[in-house]
């Protein structure tokens, strides 16, 4: 069983990286760029069970410890 | 008194909290290990300054997960002092000991100098040596310490007096320029509600004889040394 978490800042939240990606993408010439928020990604590899229990068990360790909810959303994705 | 210092993998303050507590006690602080899952009976828990476990996935996260700290943050709920610096204070947040979280600097660089700092609140136990509104010198160190919490939470410090230190200039004015990382308010310190722990940005251990070039952080554990016993 395969599981992916999405942690992104919350809107609000200053993201200095995205800022300076955003500024180096229009240094670049790419004009269209409007703002770039960076983000993160965690990939889970979890031993077979069933699919809701995994998927519970993913958002108490978002909770616990792979995302800081004062800061950043995040989001599951389920990937077998 | 007794004091106890958390060390975890990539602390790098740890001593030198050592030895300004040394200093200002009399006698050796107890060096607690991470792994460790009981304090010593302890006056003062304190948390250096670091980098643990790296910074990975956010500072503080994974250090705030570690054995030792569900202890700290029992004995904190039951009223014994915390010091929580620069790591320390992520790591505090993390462990929601105290509200916010510290970002990544508004300007992206590490920031290493000494800073102005305005004493806020009168808070008689960690800066009641300090006089109201004394501007106090101590150097910062650190790449995530701009302070952020959401307005309601912002409001709420304002407004309960648990703002510890401000970033200003020599003058005591709180300007833009004298912010090193883009803090909300100018914050670098901030209380929790009951008073009894501190976290802040700044490095008092790093300032505490002439021949390092202030004795701001002499003054203040002195201070806090003499409040505890």
């Amino acid at each position: 069983m395969k599981a992916r978490v999405y942690i992104s800042l919350k809107n609000g939240v200053l993201d200095p990286q995205g800022k300076a990606i955003s500024h180096s993408l229009q240094g670049l010439g790419f004009k269209n760029v409007v703002d770039v928020r960076q983000g993160k990604t965690i990939d889970l590899d979890l031993a077979d069970m069933d699919r809701a229990a995994a998927e519970a068990e993913v958002e108490k360790m978002c909770q616990q410890l792979l995302a800081n909810t004062v800061i950043e959303n995040y989001s599951i994705e389920m990937l077998d | 008194m007794k004091a106890a210092v958390i060390v975890f993998p990539a602390s790098n303050c740890d001593r030198d909290l050592k030895v300004a507590l040394t200093h200002s006690m009399g006698r050796e602080p107890d060096m607690v290990w991470h792994g460790e899952s009981e304090l010593p009976d302890t006056d003062l828990i304190a948390i250096p300054g670091g980098f643990s476990y790296g910074d990975y996935l956010r500072a503080g996260a994974m250090a705030a997960n570690s054995p030792i700290m569900r202890e700290v943050v029992k004995r904190a709920e039951a009223g014994t002092p915390v010091l929580a610096i620069c790591n320390g204070f992520q790591i505090a947040t993390e462990t929601g000991m105290l509200p916010g979280a510290l970002l990544r600097n508004a300007g992206q660089k590490f920031v290493c100098r000494d800073v102005d700092l305005l004493v806020t609140s009168q808070n008689e136990r960690f800066v009641g040596g300090f006089e109201q509104g004394e501007v106090v010198r101590f150097p910062v160190a650190h790449h995530d310490g701009n302070f952020y919490a959401d307005e309601d939470k912002l409001n709420e410090l304002e407004a309960e007096g648990q703002v510890a230190f401000r970033y200003v200039s020599p003058e005591g004015e709180q300007t833009g320029e004298a912010n090193p990382n883009g803090s909300q308010n100018n914050i670098a310190g901030i209380y929790n509600k009951a008073g009894n722990v501190l976290g802040l940005m700044p490095h008092p251990e790093r300032l505490i004889s002439d021949e390092l070039g202030g004795t701001d952080g002499k003054r203040f554990f002195d201070h806090l040394v003499n409040s505890i016993v």
